[in-house]
């Protein structure tokens, strides 16, 4: 079957019916249709775990559906692995680069291609010239990918799909890591590729962006199919609307808490990546207690950087100041310089509720007995250890915060995202802290667990803690937050008041250059 | 088109899916299966190769291994020993640290042994002579240990090769020093050391000739579980293996963590030498150690690293070459059946753990026919 | 001078064998299975080659050079690849550890060749008795004219083939890995196995064919220490074992280059020989000299993590198991 593809025939591509993938027991996708065509853009919008990417890893052969059958062309087809779905001219750019850092981009490109014969670095060379002249990229074919920008690389990845033949490529939210010129750049190669008769899908929840490049857009929301709409019929809060549910008034309560007290103050902060990429540029800013401080920016901002260096985390550039006042005297303690431990040892009590809750915050093989003890197991002289208090502590958070558990020695790797979340905001809270840092305590969790996380950080801000918010739900961070601290490319880019500021002005804050 | 030849194509007949959770029994019940299996294969080979009635040869092992009180002590002597040096890797494994390098921590260990019998067995009273003994081949243990960690921690350097180069260095100083201490002179052994004297030689305890190496291997396995399971550190060395951001988060220096618990595991692989040369062999040579290191990890990861799953496995081994050694002499065979028998058991019992972690579907009937009317919708 | 060649002799044989060890070791690391089976595998080799020339031999009255050769190589390599078959099936289908597994296959080789070693000795009577003359004889043939050149002669032209092909196999896989698809798509399986998935290579193809093949060439250096390096006999002594282990360091000496074991394993050898040609060392001095590869090993293996240039580093994914829906 040979497709000439026109503007107006709009051929299918793909039509996928009743897809239904479950792990364990979260059902991930339940029986999801979706129709993917020639020559257009398609946005598969929803929140973050609302099953988009499982959805496709289906296409691109990573996972096999447990029900439900997808027609390529037309035809059932049945796809088990990546080849297949190679072979079927799909290809997907993962947000996670599937590239082979020691190689150079044009042995990245050639890999695993299907074509026969001998592998000819000139003529990948050539190839990859033209390919990059048709569509406007920007590749050096000898360039090893460990030196390649994050842009780049995406830009690898996306010659590599169209190297090897696809008609149908998928690109899981390619614009997380981009800048906004880089994201202009983007569309526009995604529009040449669209003139070229290919089908698109990108995966996002980002509702300027679907607006600006798709044609349709189909929406997820927990894991069930909502509905596809043209974008050209499409607003903005119509769209929020499928991806959230009813518009429904957050109502988080926020208390204006009187005789705030400086806690923190962040001076000169500036943080070198193991790249030498300046990640963080001297950021400056105050925290008082009894207030949330909310944190803006598009991901990988800075934002993880600056946590952890107040946390103790992060190798910081010569200059910086960190100063911690004490409530009871009043002291100033420096903590550049300062491991966790060191930290606790100064007296100070400082709860992190890092991004990474199974590889830094918690420890998945251990139940939530080991879990409270992560970080004061080693107070007291003894040299073994005491788990009568963790456990009466671990009794309590679980009955406290309803979490659901097996028994509290159960792996904590084995709960659910949100109740792994409750043991680990419930630890670090349990720490009576008088700083509190979280980064996207409410990423991939349902909306009530994000309710009992939301009041906990209200209680605690009422209580004189200084509560930092690192969020990417604009709407929350508006409704939550005192005040909101912009991040852009790693410098401040404003501090603005949560109770004035509006949703646009913070947006226009985070792509500013 | 290459659809077509997809629509042909079916669910793969067999998937494997990542198990939740087994229960214990259900786990201990397929690793018992494992091993039964091996057996049986065994069984065949030793009759496609001798053509003898599998059942005697296993009766025959099982006499050589615990037929008299001799030969049971000598099966319970070798069982401590193994256990001892995976004692001693049981901390490190749990760290995520490769030692490989056990053979080499116990033959210094055992150099360093034999090097205060030889020349401290005639001038230090007993008692000195034996904490002589054991400090030597504790720190050279604990030495052997501390160079791979030290550069792991610093640099990242690959352990599991870096030990397993170490063993090498090892077995050359053993070497050199069987030529330094070489008696009678020519024979390229160091032969019984103080045959005459006994010094730095264990005493019988309870009258048993090896109740020393029972003893001490035994109140080490106690120490070790509750180590690993109950001190502080025990806790550091969990989290270090889980995951060295977490450690790090936890405000766990993970350098020092990893140091010091090479420290403990070179130290006690080193003991175990100081067990082989003053509690059994009474001489050095670069047999000393005979693949007890090697065989020892395997020990000690089938066990999970509990002390206590180690003794059954330390004696199942210690069992197969005991009674390997008996069918050899009595059916006239040779020794090395054991290891092969040995290698088949392991890869029994190793390839059992998959069936533990994963859990297979197969296509189903219902599946096969949705399939089928695809296909013939299409044709 | 005489001195000097026979040293030189002394380490091409001895460097031959763990060649075609550490070629074999890369060319399975390079797929990301870190096989600690070697000194296994080697044994397996070297039994099955001398079972099977045994066993012709003894069939035979005039036994055929070719078919002498043929009979070893084809026994070795097929023994060998069995050993990584079981290596492979249960470390990557069934994802048990690997270095447990490759320990396993270690004690199990050692035991297989010690086993059948010691009955091949007892059936002809005796240590040192086997009697695989013409076989042996055949692999250690050289061709005269170039063989009598005098000191060129001796030093290049006096070894039996499978010195040369084993220099020949590493220039072969150093191509292959470096400048084909196939060489390509396997370091990409060693390096990223996910994203080689993504980009539809057979991952578990690659790794299992590797590490057969792999397996079966450790297997020739097995074949070629019976054959060459001790003229056909056998001896329990354990020394395959210590060869297996260099030949795994030989593979971090040339930071798994293929075409640098070829003066990694000549040099190891001239280490390993030295102490015998240098006047006045007494024996337990030799013993340290022999110490010396494992040494460098070390030091190699500190420096190229110190510098942590991206191209000498093992495979990223060396050593662990691949499974697709991890999540």
């Amino acid at each position: 079957m040979i497709l000439t593809q026109t503007a107006e025939t709009k051929a299918s591509a793909i039509q996928m019916r009743g897809i239904t993938k479950t792990f364990g027991e979260v059902i991930a996708n339940n029986s999801i249709n979706l129709d993917i065509r020639y020559g257009e853009v398609l946005s598969l919008l929803g929140e973050n775990g609302s099953g988009k990417t499982t959805l496709m890893n289906m296409l691109s052969g990573i996972y096999f559906p447990d029900a439900g059958e997808i027609l390529v062309n037309g035809e059932p087809v049945i796809i088990r692995s990546p080849k297949d779905a190679f072979d079927l001219k799909i290809g997907m750019i993962h947000q996670h680069f599937k590239l082979v850092d020691v190689f150079t981009a044009a042995e990245n490109i050639t890999l695993g291609s299907q074509q026969k014969g001998r592998y000819d670095k000139k003529e990948v060379a050539r190839r990859v010239r033209e390919i990059c002249s048709k569509y406007g990229f920007e590749v050096n074919p000898e360039q090893k990918v460990y030196t390649m920008t994050v842009s780049q690389k995406q830009t690898l990845e996306i010659v590599k799909v169209l190297y090897g033949g696809a008609d149908i490529l998928i690109l899981d939210e390619p614009t997380a890591v981009l800048t906004l010129q880089e994201t202009e750049k983007l569309f526009s190669v995604i529009r040449n590729m669209r003139a070229d008769g290919k089908a698109i899908v990108i995966i996002t929840h980002k509702l300027n962006e679907v607006l600006a490049v798709s044609d349709r857009v189909s929406i997820l929301r927990h894991g069930e199919y909502i509905d596809t709409v043209n974008t050209k019929d499409a607003t903005e809060a119509s769209l929020t609307e499928m991806m959230v549910g009813k518009k429904i008034a957050l109502n988080i309560t926020r208390d204006d808490i009187p005789n705030k007290e400086k806690r923190l103050s962040v001076k000169h902060l500036s943080v070198m990546s193991p790249e030498g990429v300046k990640v963080l540029d001297d950021i400056n800013f105050d925290l008082y207690s009894g207030e949330i401080l909310g944190v803006a920016g598009i991901s990988g901002c800075g934002q993880k950087e600056l946590l952890e260096s107040i946390a103790g985390l992060q190798k910081t550039e010569a200059g910086a100041s960190i100063l911690y006042y004490d409530a009871s005297d009043a002291a100033e303690k420096q903590l550049i310089g300062t491991n966790p431990k060191q930290i606790r040892n100064l007296g100070i009590h400082l709860s992190f509720v890092p991004e990474d809750r199974l590889g830094m915050g918690l420890i998945g093989s251990m139940g939530m007995t080991g879990n409270m003890m992560l970080k004061n197991y080693a107070d007291g002289k003894s040299l073994f250890l005491d788990r009568k208090q963790p456990k009466d502590l671990a009794e309590k958070i679980r009955e406290e915060l309803e979490v659901v558990t097996p028994g509290i020695q159960t792996p904590v790797r084995r709960l659910s995202g949100g109740n792994v979340q409750k043991v680990l905001v419930g630890r670090e809270i349990a720490a009576s802290p008088a700083v509190l840092l979280t980064a996207y305590a409410v990423r991939g969790l349902d909306i009530n667990t994000s309710y009992t996380i939301y009041n906990l950080l209200n209680e605690q801000k009422k209580s004189g803690v200084a509560v930092v918010y690192v969020g990417e739900d604009l709407d929350v961070l508006l409704e939550l937050c005192d005040r909101i601290l912009v991040l852009c490319g790693g410098a401040v880019s404003g501090i603005v008041d949560g109770r004035t500021a509006t949703k646009e002005q913070v947006g226009a804050l985070m792509i500013k250059r | 088109m290459t659809s077509q030849n997809h629509s042909k194509q079916r669910e793969p007949l067999i998937r494997m899916v990542k198990r939740d959770h087994l229960p214990a029994k259900k786990a201990w019940l397929i690793r018992i299966i494992g091993l039964l299996l091996a057996l049986v294969v065994c069984a065949v080979l030793i009759f496609s190769i001798t053509k003898l009635n599998p059942l005697k040869v296993y009766t025959t092992m099982f006499g050589g291994a615990f037929g008299s009180t001799r030969r049971s002590w000598q099966t319970i002597r070798e069982a401590m020993m193994l256990l001892c040096v995976s004692l001693g890797l049981a901390p490190a494994f749990m760290m995520r640290f490769w030692n490989i390098g056990a053979e080499g921590q116990i033959l210094v260990g055992g150099v360093a042994t034999a090097g205060c019998m030889i020349y401290l067995g005639d001038k230090l009273p007993s008692i000195l002579l034996f904490a002589v003994m054991l400090i030597g081949s504790i720190a050279a243990g604990a030495l052997w240990g501390f160079l791979p960690a030290f550069f792991k921690a610093r640099f990242g350097t690959n352990e599991t090769l870096f030990t397993l180069m170490m063993n090498y260095i090892a077995i050359q100083l053993t070497s050199y020093f069987v030529a330094v201490w070489e008696k009678p002179y020519g024979s390229n052994s160091v032969g019984i050391i103080n045959s005459d004297t006994n010094a730095g030689w264990f005493k019988p305890l309870f009258g048993q000739q090896y109740g020393w190496n029972v003893v001490i291997v035994l109140v080490l396995t106690f120490a070790m579980y509750f180590y690993l399971k109950f001190s502080k550190q025990g806790y550091e060395i969990q989290v270090v293996g889980e995951s060295e951001n977490t450690a790090r988060y936890a405000g766990i220096n993970v350098k020092h963590v990893i140091i010091r618990t090479m420290l403990i595991s070179g130290a006690i692989c080193g003991l175990s030498g100081f067990l082989a040369v003053a509690g059994s062999g009474h001489t050095i040579s670069v047999s000393t150690a005979g693949g007890r290191g090697f065989t020892a990890i395997i020990v000690a990861w089938l066990s999970k690293f509990n002390s206590f799953v180690m003794i059954l496995f330390a004696f199942l081994l210690a069992f197969l070459e005991r009674g390997a050694s008996e069918i050899a002499s009595k059916f006239n065979l040779n020794d090395y059946a054991s290891e092969m028998i040995e290698g088949i058991i392991l890869f029994f019992v190793l390839g059992s753990e998959f069936f533990i972690n994963y859990k297979l579907i197969f296509r189903t009937k219902e599946h096969a026919q949705n399939e089928t009317l695809k296909e013939e919708a299409h044709s | 001078m005489s001195s000097l060649i026979s040293l030189l002799q002394a380490a091409i044989y001895f460097g031959t064998v763990i060649m075609l060890g550490s070629l074999g070791e890369i060319l399975t690391e390079k797929s990301g299975n870190l096989n600690l089976g070697v000194p296994g595998i080697m044994y397996l080799g070297a039994i099955a080659s001398l079972t099977g020339s045994f066993f012709y031999e003894r069939a035979v009255e005039h036994p055929n050079p070719v078919v002498c050769v043929l009979i070893a190589i084809l026994c070795a390599f097929l023994a060998s690849a069995l050993g990584g078959l079981i290596y492979s099936f249960l470390t990557i289908t069934l994802r048990a550890n690997q270095n447990v597994t490759g320990l396993a296959l270690t004690i199990f080789g050692s035991g297989v060749g010690n086993f059948f070693g010691g009955s091949l000795n007892k059936l002809a009577g005796g240590v040192g008795q086997i009697s695989v003359s013409s076989t042996s004889a055949a692999f250690r043939a050289n061709i005269p004219a170039l063989a009598g050149l005098g000191v060129v002669g001796d030093v290049l032209f006096s070894y039996g083939f499978l010195v040369y092909l084993a220099i020949a196999a590493a220039i072969v896989l150093q191509w292959v890995l470096h400048h084909t698809r196939v060489g390509l798509n396997l370091r990409a399986v060693g390096e990223n196995p996910a994203t080689a998935d993504a980009a539809g290579i057979h991952v578990t193809k690659y790794k299992y064919l590797a590490t057969c093949i792999g397996s079966g060439i450790v297997g020739l250096g097995g074949l070629y220490y019976v054959m060459d390096y001790t003229k056909g006999t056998w001896a329990n002594d354990g020394a395959i074992e210590g060869l297996g282990w260099l030949a795994v360091a030989l593979v971090i000496f040339t930071t798994w280059k293929p075409i640098q074991t070829v003066p990694g394993a000549y040099l190891f050898g001239i280490l390993y020989w030295m102490n015998y040609y240098i006047p006045g060392l007494t024996r337990y001095s030799q013993e340290i000299f022999k110490m010396l590869p494992y040494v460098i090993t070390i030091v190699v293996l500190i420096f190229t993590s110190l510098r942590k240039k991206k191209e000498n580093q093992p495979p990223a994914n060396l050593g662990l198991a691949y499974f697709r829906e991890e999540r």
